[in-house]
């Protein structure tokens, strides 16, 4: 299917549903590809190739509600689908609140080019992309003589959706992505600590190296060599930059307009207050070229824009989608994040650890969670201890626990390296007085 | 159940979903003429036909994969049906359904694995896929077809009425009257959400060693959250009942359990204090708490990561590992529970694996390439998430056998530790051997008794030093009854765990300092 035919599909499926009885339908039909290899002693260990299609279907049948998603594609299969569908939600019940976004929240321009398309995407020879493997896996076995074993991958992938509502809005969008990292076990006493580092990009041509993703996964798992766990307490803590996307995400859910409407967010009564320490401003820019979350409009169609989320700490708004929206009264702003940056600080990790006396500089989250509605959390941790800028060994089988009302306040600094490689673009990050738990 | 509404009344008033789900039942109406067949009564016959395809296009397809020289070939079609129905703000006002069809082909070179697969299921685009997965091999072999054979398979999940058949209104009856219990149960309620969910699977698999299986997977699920609020605090909890079960496991008392637990659990948490931070001991209730041995051992016993030298039980089979009283288990067999599986997804038969005997490391749970990497018998452990994932070994439902102790004297001998009820999430390093798994709630234990309630803490271990450090072991085993997925390498596959009361002489509790 061309994308000519995938977007009279989707025509199809809206106009059919109506015609069962639907009062407002949102239809898309998309298109994915992408290819995984994964490379252990030089030899390809898996290599798999997918293809998918469907069709997903929003009905609004008299205020009433129900979403169905199907990947045969056939057209009489489709017929009784659509059909079964708008029958069904004959039985739920109506609810006011439930129709498509208002058509003055559909972009109006969808011309910007937002760089997240590789045009070359099906011309890049599949031997190159099982060298990359191979590289990688060279370069992070040269790294030790303690690796144990080592293995490289990559992976990329095309997609495109068309999507189209009832009442006006018809949107296109194609992207691509290009992943490729290693994944790296040594040989301790007893255990063996793994590390990884992937790497990506929208463009075939501008992958992060082979070199950087090799060395760096071993350098991730050589550094846990000789990791134990140190006694409880009260720590600074200092959170290398590719992590910090853990304990921002306790942000998301609370701040979501289902969340409030449900009486289940921290966040409720909070927006103009401050919700975190001056230091942290925080942005969803949906425009970053070649961002991870960039786009023009979110999957109910409403128009992307930039979004100051948190200024100097203080909660500017909250993620408003089209029906919970609709049930609180707010203006639908779009219900999911996109890229998220942030106001950066002055200096890099090198320059902040140096000020440390004591600490932990925590490198990667192990398990745990947070409650939306309390704001109590704690997360596993591993890293290493820092004393009078040092790191001065490596711990792990740690816990990092407190509510997320204080534990924001405690964020003294942001550096100004930011993440490449997420759609999170956070920078290293220090927090004071943070609860560890270990011995 | 008083609001049921009778099947046979429904089919016979409701005309387009009469045959099927919620929202649907998809069978390709190309294969079928006249109302096709569904549920465990089907036959191989039924499903050659379900999928529109005979023993000979899958010789064909076989061949195919196997012409550039693989050792070993496998097809696997699958058809995946959900529906989900959901109630907030006290109506049922949400429906979704979820169709997904299609063929997985692999092709095996010694211990490399190719792989693809293709949503259609005509001859042209099958073999297609097939020339795909074959490319992991790259020479040039004619292949001589082989007869098929197909086992019998013994039954772990018969259910009453396939879920296809129930339609969306006998459903929402459930919602409502488990809605209506949470909100009589307690005035301190303010939000309830209910959701009823049931997905079916119908796969049908062949190799090219000529073994050929098929398998009617269904799995029901109905889940509670509830909120509360107390002088201005606002508390919010979860509580479910899932298995490969069909509609009549929902019965009054079932219902009931549903509501008043999801309850009890919320408004307990306005009590709730944190423990210390530190090493503490810690008792895990009979039944969820088994995470700990999905993660502790579970993981690191999955043969893939042996085979590859990174698991922390790479060197340990045949190690005495834990007291003589500690047995664990992995089964695939245990009736209706939400891990079992007739057959795996590679065609093997499932059983009951032990991983601990003893207190000795027994055995690694295999697929095929693991199993075949260390000349032993597969253990039935090769599972995929659908027809578009390579299988891989997975647990299914792992748990620890009755000990001599009794659950009061194993509360009794603590002085100041945390007892650990029910769960969220939990995650483990396969190579460190750190794990970690979420305590939703619990209670603290201080002199020999169980006092405040507890809440949101990780709790995080190293698997070797915890088996060890399993002090004491009930006799009260109880299975998990909620709603378990394993993730895995990005795929997600139905699990349970079970566990009798267990005493941990110490882990690392999250909490606060003084």
């Amino acid at each position: 299917m061309n994308t000519k035919e995938r977007k009279d599909m989707a025509i199809w499926a809206v106009e059919y549903a109506k015609k069962q009885g639907a009062s407002e339908v949102a239809a898309s039909v998309y298109n994915s590809r992408s290819v995984e290899i994964e490379v252990r002693e030089q030899k390809i260990e898996k290599i798999k190739e997918s293809t998918t299609n469907g069709l997903s279907l929003n009905i609004y049948r008299d205020h009433k509600y129900s979403g169905h998603s199907t990947n045969n594609l056939n057209k009489k299969d489709l017929q009784k689908f659509v059909k079964e569908a708008v029958e069904a939600t004959k039985y739920l019940t109506a609810d006011e609140y439930r129709e498509l976004p208002d058509p003055s929240l559909y972009p109006e321009n969808l011309e910007k080019d937002l760089k997240i398309e590789d045009r070359g995407y099906i011309s890049v020879n599949p031997e190159e992309k099982v060298k990359i493997a191979k590289d990688i896996e060279n370069v992070a076995r040269a790294q030790s003589d303690k690796i144990i074993s080592a293995t490289g991958g990559y992976s990329d992938d095309y997609s495109e959706s068309v999507k189209v509502h009832s009442n006006g809005f018809v949107g296109e969008r194609v992207s691509t992505s290009f992943w490729a990292g290693g994944e790296v076990t040594v040989k301790d006493a007893d255990a063996r600590p793994e590390g990884y580092h992937w790497g990506g990009s929208r463009f075939y041509k501008t992958m992060p190296t082979t070199d950087e993703l090799g060395k760096q996964a071993a350098q991730n798992a050589i550094r846990k060599l000789g990791q134990t766990k140190i006694k409880s307490g009260k720590y600074d803590m200092l959170i290398e930059n590719r992590s910090v996307g853990r304990l921002l995400y306790m942000f998301v859910g609370p701040m979501s307009a289902r969340a409030l409407q449900q009486k289940s967010s921290y966040l409720e009564g909070m927006l103009g207050k401050q919700i975190a320490s001056p230091a942290l401003t925080v942005i969803d820019d949906p425009f970053i070229e070649g961002g991870f979350g960039s786009r023009l409009y979110d999957g109910e169609g409403i128009a992307s824009k930039e979004r100051v989320m948190i200024e100097k700490g203080v909660l500017k708004q909250y993620y408003i989608d089209n029906y919970y929206g609709k049930k609180l009264g707010m203006q639908p702003n779009g219900g999911r994040t996109s890229n998220i940056r942030f106001d950066l600080g002055k200096r890099n990790y090198d320059a902040i650890v140096k000020d440390i006396k004591k600490g932990i500089f925590v490198t990667s989250f192990n398990g745990g969670n947070s409650n939306s509605t309390t704001g109590d959390f704690s997360f596993g941790v591993s890293g290493f201890l820092v004393e009078n800028g040092q790191l001065v060994k490596p711990v792990n089988e740690m816990n990092i626990s407190g509510n997320a009302n204080l534990f924001w306040q405690k964020l003294a600094e942001l550096g100004n390296d930011p993440y490449k490689y997420s759609s999170m673009l956070s920078p290293t990050m220090l927090f004071n007085d943070i609860d560890f738990s270990g011995l | 159940m008083k609001a049921t509404i009778n099947r046979r009344d429904f089919l016979k008033a409701g005309a387009v979903t009469a045959v099927g789900t919620a929202i649907l039942p998809h069978f390709l109406s190309s294969c079928t003429s006249g109302p096709a067949a569904t549920g465990s009564n089907m036959t191989l016959h039924d499903y050659l036909e379900h999928f529109g395809v005979n023993k000979q296009m899958i010789t064909q397809i076989i061949s195919e994969g196997l012409s550039k020289g693989g050792d070993y070939c496998d097809v696997f079609f699958q058809h995946m049906i959900g529906n989900y129905i959901g109630l907030e703000d006290k109506a049922v006002n949400r429906a979704y359904s979820d169709v997904s069809f299609g063929v997985g082909i692999r092709v095996l070179k010694g211990d490399q694995t190719g792989y693809s697969f293709s949503e259609e299921v005509s001859l042209d685009a099958m073999k297609s896929a097939a020339r795909t997965a074959a490319n992991i091999a790259n020479s040039t072999t004619k292949v001589e077809p082989v007869a098929f054979e197909t086992p019998k398979l013994p039954n772990y999940y018969l259910i009453k009425t396939p879920w296809e058949e129930i339609s969306i209104n006998e459903k929402i009856p459930y919602l409502q009257q488990i809605n209506e219990k949470v909100f009589a149960l307690d005035n301190r309620i303010i939000k309830s959400n209910v959701w009823f969910t049931d997905e079916t699977s119908y796969v049908l698999f062949a190799n090219s060693e000529g073994r050929m299986t098929f398998d009617y997977q269904p799995m029901g699920q109905i889940s509670v959250s509830c909120t509360a609020e107390q002088n201005g605090k606002k508390e919010q909890n979860y509580f479910d009942f899932s298995g490969r079960r069909g509609i009549e496991f929902f019965t009054p008392e079932t219902i009931n359990t549903l509501a008043s637990e999801a309850v009890k659990r919320t408004v307990s948490l306005f009590d709730a204090v944190k423990p210390k931070a530190g090493e503490l001991p810690v008792v895990l209730a009979a039944g969820s708490s088994g995470i700990l041995l999905h993660e502790a051992i579970g993981h690191g016993m999955e043969a893939d990561f042996n085979r590859k030298d990174v698991s922390i039980f790479s060197d340990k089979i045949g190690k005495k590992v834990a007291k003589d009283f500690v047995t664990i288990v992995d089964d695939g067999t245990n009736p209706n529970i939400r891990g079992s599986i007739n057959v795996d997804d590679e065609g093997n038969e499932t059983e009951k694996t032990y991983l601990v005997t003893d207190g000795t490391m027994n055995s690694y749970l295999h697929d095929r390439i693991s199993a075949k990497h260390y000349g032993v018998k597969p253990t039935g452990s090769g599972r995929r998430e659908s027809f578009r994932h390579m299988p891989m070994p997975r647990m299914r439902n792992t748990y620890m056998e009755n000990g001599p102790h009794k659950k009061d004297e194993i509360i009794e001998s603590v002085k100041y530790g945390v007892y650990a009820e029910s769960f969220s999430n939990g995650q483990v390093m396969i190579g460190a051997g750190d794990f970690t798994f979420y305590v939703k709630s619990g209670y603290l234990i201080e002199n020999g008794k169980l006092t405040q309630p507890i809440k949101d803490i990780n709790i995080i271990g190293n698997g070797p030093k915890v088996l060890a450090d399993i002090e004491m072991v009930a006799d009260d085993l109880k299975m998990a009854e909620g709603g378990w997925t394993c993730g895995k390498n990005g795929q997600g596959v139905p699990v349970s765990q079970g566990l009798p009361t267990v005493k941990v002489s110490k882990i690392t509790v999250g909490g606060v300092n003084a």
